[in-house]
């Protein structure tokens, strides 16, 4: 149960590209939230909105895109979902198989509503 | 609405520092290892027994990581090698910079192995690169053999794990075959030893390799 300090994280960066006087028009937080990252979205969703609470940003929603396990295989070089963690080609049964997508955890980008802060 | 690109990472900050831990301990040629499990699994006396093993042979220093107290740090000093114990008040892993902290206060010339007991927990360890060379995995058979199913990542991302508390298989629920492939299953390149604290067993085969690899990493 780390979210809170992901959520922190998450605050800490955005907070390097949020124009000055401008975070209370920040609307949406889009993160890449990977199914092997450790993270649960729900978890996450619940300690972002709990820390943005009170503050300028409180009209932030985090939004999160979960990427689902997939790898390739080694030796067929073949690409495939992993569903059910066997880590191993459902293909030609090679047990090398690398991850290629499911772990990631980034900040994609936020969106800003145009009008002036306070405004509705 | 407009739109500001981001596209960072959220641990980049433990990474980059997981990175300067990691340049600093080669520097020294140090081989250190993340020690990992949930409570009680036997991640100190895993340490106590490494350094009855190894302690004549190679100078081996631990940093102990607990959520309170200082009773592991206490454990290992008897053993009159370096130690420096991270509280981490409640926090459920340890994160690079503490290691950090911890690594600058630790004399390090002459160290050949450095073990860094993480906190107890079988989920939020996984994520977070601390600089170590490779993380070892303790898995004991109180557990239940279905655990590296139900906790997928910690055992994709360690390359050893210690299947502890061999001695008690007679007394618990514990297949030990199906434990070793539901781990396979997850890593197929994990090695694998089985440990008992209380017995011994095993340890001589897990410090060995360990000495081996100390001994490639200059």
């Amino acid at each position: 149960m780390h979210e809170l300090s992901i959520a922190q994280g998450i605050l800490d960066i955005i907070g390097q590209y949020v124009p000055e006087g401008r975070a209370e028009e920040v609307r949406a937080v889009r993160v890449r939230v990977g199914q092997m990252s450790g993270v649960v979205a729900d978890s996450l969703e619940f300690c972002f909105s709990a820390i943005v609470n009170g503050t300028a940003l409180n009209q932030a929603r985090l939004d999160i895109e979960e990427i689902p396990l997939r790898s390739q295989c080694s030796s067929c070089g073949k690409e495939f979902a992993v569903d059910t963690m066997c880590f191993s080609c459902p293909f030609c049964g090679s047990l090398d198989v690398a991850v290629t997508s499911g772990t990631e955890l980034q900040v994609v980008d936020i969106e800003l509503a145009d009008n002036p802060a306070g405004a509705s | 609405m407009s739109v500001i690109t981001i596209e960072r990472k959220v641990l980049e900050k433990n990474d980059e520092i997981a990175r300067q831990n990691r340049a600093l301990l080669a520097e020294h040629r140090i081989l250190a290892f993340n020690l990992v499990s949930s409570p009680g699994a036997g991640k100190t006396s895993i340490v106590e027994r490494t350094l009855e093993h190894l302690g004549k042979s190679l100078k081996v220093g631990v940093i102990e990581g607990d959520v309170q107290t200082d009773f592991d740090a206490q454990r290992v000093a008897r053993y009159r090698v370096p130690v420096i114990q991270i509280v981490t008040n409640g926090g459920c892993h340890l994160e690079a910079q503490l290691v950090q902290d911890a690594l600058l206060q630790m004399s390090l010339p002459g160290l050949d192995v450095l073990i860094i007991e993480n906190v107890g927990n079988l989920v939020c360890p996984a994520n977070y690169d601390l600089g170590e060379a490779f993380k070892v995995v303790v898995l004991s058979t109180t557990e239940g053999d279905d655990k590296p199913l139900k906790y997928p990542s910690m055992f994709r991302n360690a390359s050893v794990l210690l299947v502890n508390k061999i001695d008690l298989i007679p007394y618990v629920n514990c297949n030990l075959s199906a434990l070793k492939s539901n781990a396979l299953q997850i890593n197929p390149h994990l090695q694998v030893f089985e440990t008992s604290c209380t017995t011994n067993a095993g340890i001589s085969d897990w410090c060995g390799w360990l000495r081996k690899k100390g001994a490639h990493r200059s």
